[in-house]
């Protein structure tokens, strides 16, 4: 029996007539009653992207949004009954639609999003703090491989994502903005608040070679060859003070 | 009554026996601050069991706080009891995970369909009623309650077509699945005010058919009013306003038949403060008070 196909195809794509077999009491058009169904799938994962993307949808208004959203669901409907993941192509998305190409940096905005709701969601584990590494001496610190935090995400942009996300949380004025300037984020959250957090040229490259399971030196070494403005104190600092580390082992162990 | 899930112990939780003959409300993120912060202010909660299927941060670590004060009802969204394929044995695991670690008074899930092949449609779908739907259904439910452990209950739909290829009746059908599978049945009052109002049928002639010995919670929200194409009123089960006055004198005459239940208030769009889900509340529970009394009347 095809049934549930049919109905679920009919459900997605709104040129299809209802299916058949549906009947009403009064002999009012089933079509009109099916298009409550099929209306609802698509409200409610609008619904979805709306609630997941709220930045987003204020820097292109809730109109644009939606429409933008409603492509987006037909493309991708969800393939997980758990709906707090939904959407996680829709940074992708955003980059090759090309009615939001004038807003080069909403994808990656979009990627901050969603890192901050992957991290909001993620496993819970307490993090080190700088105690934790009080005790090494510096050549004992460039040994170590570190795990980070379970929720951790690095972002590198070539648009000032931070700030434009701050900015949309009452934490800095838009006008004082410029969307065209490189800017890193971190995105961890060390007990149950996430943190957006800037970082100094090069953390990103540091903290990504630590993810890649480098030592701390390989890392410093390869951070300094991306960004010659690396700063070893600040990442270090970084490492050790805003969470991101969840635990470390002397490499060979 | 076959509506408690079981657990060994030993228990994290406060050992409630069964969800409170009163009412509960649905637990939303807006409202979770404001309900740490006070004592006790309804007989439950309801959570959707999708919405704590992340691996921690604040859902789960204010759900268990709120656990130490109020019974649990767990009430799934997305098992996809009446779909044709299989039940998702992941999708299973991860609900006898929240079993585990909430141990929940009751577990509930919904006469309905949601997924095809690999595609999660986030709506509760409606199913034919036949001999094939009946069986099929039957058998996820026997496999749902072998897997948690425990009885489970099945929600009667808000439905807005009926199939040509129907032969039961739903009251019939849902009595026949009790019959075979031992569940439960969650009431839904608001879904059989929208159903019999969308399908032409009477409502209080609904109840009368339904089994209502198996009732192990009842569910009041708002419905919606629209139009069909000849002019007559079509309802949407919103889920986004008070609960309507035909519904609340609907939910009496339910209370008449089953005696007091759990009831829950659902508000899950445009949802208010939680004062405003406490009033309705407080509505409920004025109507399962009323109801106790009529019967220690009739009975002293």
């Amino acid at each position: 029996m095809s049934g549930q196909r049919e109905f679920a195809q009919a459900l997605l794509r709104p040129e299809t007539t209802a299916p058949d077999g549906l009947l009403t009491w009064n002999g009012s058009d089933a079509s009109q009653r099916f298009a409550i169904y099929r209306n609802n799938v698509t409200v409610s994962l609008i619904d979805a992207l709306v609630a997941a993307y709220p930045v987003v949808m204020q820097l292109v208004g809730e109109t644009f949004f939606r429409e933008m959203a409603r492509i987006y669901v037909r493309l991708h409907p969800p393939c997980s009954r758990i709906m707090l993941t939904y959407g996680h192509r829709f940074p992708g998305f955003i980059e090759s639609f090309a009615p939001a190409s004038d807003l080069p940096y909403l994808a990656d905005v979009a990627r901050l999003e969603r890192a901050r709701r992957r991290a909001y969601h993620a496993a819970d584990m307490p993090p080190l703090g700088p105690s934790a590494y009080a005790a090494l001496d510096p050549e004992a610190l460039g040994l170590l491989t570190v795990r980070l935090h379970p929720s951790t995400a690095i972002l590198q942009s070539a648009f000032a994502i931070v700030s434009l996300w701050a900015a949309h949380q009452g934490l800095m004025a838009i006008e004082a903005v410029d969307p065209c300037r490189p800017e890193d984020a971190l995105i961890v959250r060390p007990d149950l608040e996430v943190d957006v957090v800037r970082l100094a040229p090069g953390v990103a490259a540091f903290l990504a070679s630590l993810e890649a399971g480098a030592t701390v030196a390989d890392a410093v070494a390869n951070a300094l060859r991306q960004s010659p403005e690396f700063d070893i104190t600040t990442g270090l600092a970084t490492l050790m003070a805003s969470g991101v580390s969840a635990a470390f082992s002397a490499a060979g162990e | 009554m076959a509506n408690a899930a079981r657990m060994s112990p030993p228990m994290k939780f406060p050992a409630f026996t069964r969800l409170p003959d009163q009412a509960g409300i649905g637990l939303k993120s807006e409202h979770l601050r404001d309900l740490l912060g006070r004592p006790p202010a309804v007989g439950f909660l309801e959570v959707h069991a999708e919405n704590y299927m992340g691996a921690g941060g604040a859902p789960h670590a204010f759900l268990g706080l709120l656990r130490e004060q109020y019974p649990l009802s767990l009430h799934g969204v997305g098992l996809s009891i009446g779909a044709e394929g299989r039940l998702d044995s992941d999708h299973l695991d991860r609900l006898a995970g929240l079993m585990k670690r909430y141990e929940p008074q009751s577990f509930s899930e919904h006469l309905a369909w949601s997924t095809h092949d690999d595609t999660y449609l986030n709506d509760l779908l409606p199913i034919a009623y036949t001999g094939e739907t009946l069986r099929r259904v039957a058998d996820h439910i026997d496999e749902i309650q072998d897997r948690l452990g425990c009885t489970m209950l099945l929600e009667n739909p808000s439905t807005y077509v009926a199939f040509a290829a129907s032969d039961w009746s739903e009251t019939d059908f849902l009595a026949e699945i009790v019959r075979r599978t031992g569940c439960g049945l969650l009431l839904d009052v608001n879904n059989v005010q929208v159903s019999c109002s969308n399908h032409g049928q009477n409502p209080v002639a609904y109840l009368d058919a339904f089994p209502v010995e198996a009732v192990g919670e009842l569910h009041l929200a708002g419905y919606a009013t629209e139009r069909d194409t000849l002019g007559a009123p079509l309802l949407i089960d919103a889920h986004g306003t008070p609960v309507a006055d035909d519904v609340w004198a609907l939910y009496r005459h339910t209370l008449l038949r089953t005696g007091p239940r759990p009831t829950l208030i659902e508000w899950d769009n445009d949802v208010p403060p939680l004062t405003t889900l406490l009033e309705e509340a407080a509505k409920a529970d004025a109507a399962l008070d009323a109801e106790a009394r009529r019967r220690n009347g009739a009975t002293h």
